[in-house]
């Protein structure tokens, strides 16, 4: 039995990960309705600030915890500045437009970021594993993982919780309930899209960068670690429904455990697993799981 | 002069002008060439969704399918012959669209673009995880053949150019034609309003299936001509940044014209030849800055700056 709850515990440490970069793209969406493609460069971009400021925290000898602290600060720093630079200067632009050529304006971001990337860090590997050894590993069921997987799980945990509090229990997320739900007619009623827009984005971008931060130490921070991350977390979304919070946690949850059982049973099969899953929930429910019947606008 | 007409006798001089030249070019020309008529076989096909309002993120997948048909009949069955292997990589392309097109058709804007995307990564983990097919190496094919024609040495490139002149030619030409059709007019009608065209008694769901086998087709063969002109395959041809590129393209020659796609993928290409000499960590954002600036500044694309006629003349 062993065997199954590996299987289960190596499930639920990759969902805690999907799930992070998956739910600022669903927020995103649910908001402005932009499928953003360059989700996945502001990953790659939070992974590398990360492993500079890690990097130079360590290289300066301060207490080594500190570190997590630096991975944090980086995706505050890339959210920050990302957001509302893309926010302010490309998407504001595009508002109104078709959904189809803001994804094809976002794959165009994503080609500049690929190489604004390279030109600020280089093609060369970082490696910023201090973190990820720090804490030891704790033994679980005969097995011994990483503590550093707790973290991921408290981060993951945190974001989810967070957003759900804030949507549900403050005046500004309720506000924003009002946008997604019809933006022209909060308009009207006075409530600042534009602003609750900027704000989106900045936390999306500073969503996907704490995604990129925190598995920085886990990974080396390669050119291109953000491309595949974009379609992971399409698929995960996808599956729960766009736009929904708990649809991206179930999403994560079924692509975390279906990849896990692939790696333990069926090797061969895991990385178009998770697609696999993906078109068979399509098939049986075209919108994903979490989503309401839209009426349909002439 | 009827439109038509005047369509045929543009292309057929392109044509001919495309075989008269082929022989004085060098031969880095004539693959560049080569190579940029396949994308430009896929850009043609994308052209016809996006004059229906779709857009894929996916067709990588018939690219790769379409040259790895090719790689594998060589593999088992030794098939070498230029002229079969554009078919057979254009029709297992058509068969796989066919199947996936009943799921497809039912999707619109972003949906399809990502679930087509989803699909042809599909097929990427498969091929990265075959290692009867070279896995992520991929592998060689050999040198072409041309029924029982003798071509040898540096006429072979020539041979493949000509045939790929031939083909884009036929494409071209029948994508044309076929937009004149009921069928074809159905495309605009559905970009721009899917729920009038059902009161009309058209079936959209079945047009558009239509449309994607055609565009999976033209885009299984550019992967076939890419595979014979290359004479490499590897699962990179199906992975999503490849869908991208030809995404771009199509943006970039807009879809004015059915010579768009090609002169649209020859721009390209020889500007990435010489960005990846020169400017290898940057060329990309260039690409990017390019595209925003066509969107902003072009919505029709690139062709729309030749074009002297007024719209809807």
């Amino acid at each position: 039995m062993i065997d199954i709850l590996t299987v289960l515990v190596d499930g639920l440490l990759y969902s805690s990960w999907l799930f992070i970069i998956a739910v600022g793209l669903t927020l995103i969406y649910g908001v402005m309705k932009i499928l953003n493609m360059a989700h996945g460069s502001l990953y790659a971009l939070g992974a590398y600030m990360a492993a500079s400021l890690a990097g130079s925290w360590l290289g300066h000898g301060y207490a080594p915890l500190g570190s997590y602290a630096m991975l944090a600060l980086a995706a505050v720093i890339v959210g920050l500045v990302m957001g509302p630079l893309i926010e302010r200067g490309l998407l504001r632009f595009m508002y109104g437009k078709d959904e189809i050529l803001l994804l094809i304006v976002t794959f165009a971001l994503f080609l500049i970021l690929e190489d604004v990337i390279k030109l600020i860090w280089g093609v060369d590997p970082f490696f910023i594993s201090e973190p990820y050894g720090l804490l030891g590993s704790l033994d679980f069921a005969g097995l011994s993982y990483p503590a550093y997987n707790l973290i991921m799980i408290g981060v993951s945990l945190a974001t989810g919780l967070g957003l759900i509090w804030v949507l549900q229990y403050t005046r500004q997320g309720k506000l924003l309930l009002a946008v997604i739900h019809d933006q022209e007619m909060s308009q009207a009623m006075g409530i600042k899209v534009n602003r609750f827009y900027l704000i989106t984005f900045t936390i999306g971008a500073m969503l996907a960068a704490i995604g990129g931060a925190f598995t920085a130490p886990t990974v080396s921070v390669v050119p291109g670690m953000g491309v595949e991350v974009i379609v992971l977390a399409f698929a995960v979304v996808v599956i729960g429904g766009l736009g929904s919070l708990p649809g991206a946690a179930l999403g994560a949850l079924i692509v975390g455990l279906v990849r896990s059982a692939a790696v333990h049973y069926l090797p061969e099969i895991e990385l178009f697993s998770i697609y696999l899953v993906m078109a068979m929930v399509l098939l049986l429910k075209p919108q994903g799981l979490f989503s309401s019947v839209e009426a349909r606008k002439i | 002069m009827n439109r038509v007409e005047n369509t045929f006798r543009i292309l057929a001089g392109v044509l001919a002008a495309l075989l008269a030249v082929g022989p004085f070019l060098p031969q880095w020309m004539l693959f560049l060439i080569t190579v940029s008529f396949g994308k430009g076989l896929v850009v043609l096909g994308l052209m016809l969704l996006l004059r229906t309002g779709l857009v894929s993120f996916g067709q990588g997948l018939y690219y790769c399918l379409g040259a790895y048909t090719v790689g594998s009949l060589g593999l088992a069955l030794g098939v070498k012959d230029a002229f079969l292997s554009l078919f057979s990589g254009a029709l297992a392309a058509a068969v796989l669209a066919f199947i996936l097109g009943f799921l497809l058709a039912n999707y619109r804007g972003i949906f399809f673009a990502m679930l087509s995307l989803a699909f042809s990564m599909i097929l990427y983990g498969l091929l990265v995880k075959t290692a009867l097919l070279g896995s992520t190496d991929g592998f060689n094919i050999s040198v072409p053949t041309f029924l029982s024609l003798n071509v040898s040495g540096r006429w072979v490139r020539y041979a493949v150019y000509s045939l790929a002149s031939v083909v884009i030619f036929l494409a071209a030409l029948g994508l044309n034609r076929y937009s004149k059709t009921a069928m074809g007019r159905l495309s605009p009608a559905i970009k721009d309003n899917e729920l009038r065209v059902e009161y009309m008694g058209a079936s959209v769901r079945r047009a558009i299936h239509i449309k994607y086998v055609i565009a999976a087709t033209l885009a299984g063969m550019g992967g076939a001509l890419t595979a014979v002109t290359v004479g490499h395959i590897d699962p990179e041809l199906a992975y999503w940044t490849t869908s991208g590129e030809f995404v771009f393209i199509t943006i970039l020659g807009g879809t004015g014209s059915v010579l768009a796609p090609f002169l649209g993928a020859l721009i390209f290409e020889s500007i990435r030849s010489f960005a990846y000499e020169y400017s290898p960590t940057t060329w990309q954002m260039v690409l990017g800055a390019a595209l925003l600036l066509v969107i902003f500044f072009l919505p029709s694309g690139l062709w729309s700056v030749f074009k002297t006629r007024p719209k809807g003349a």
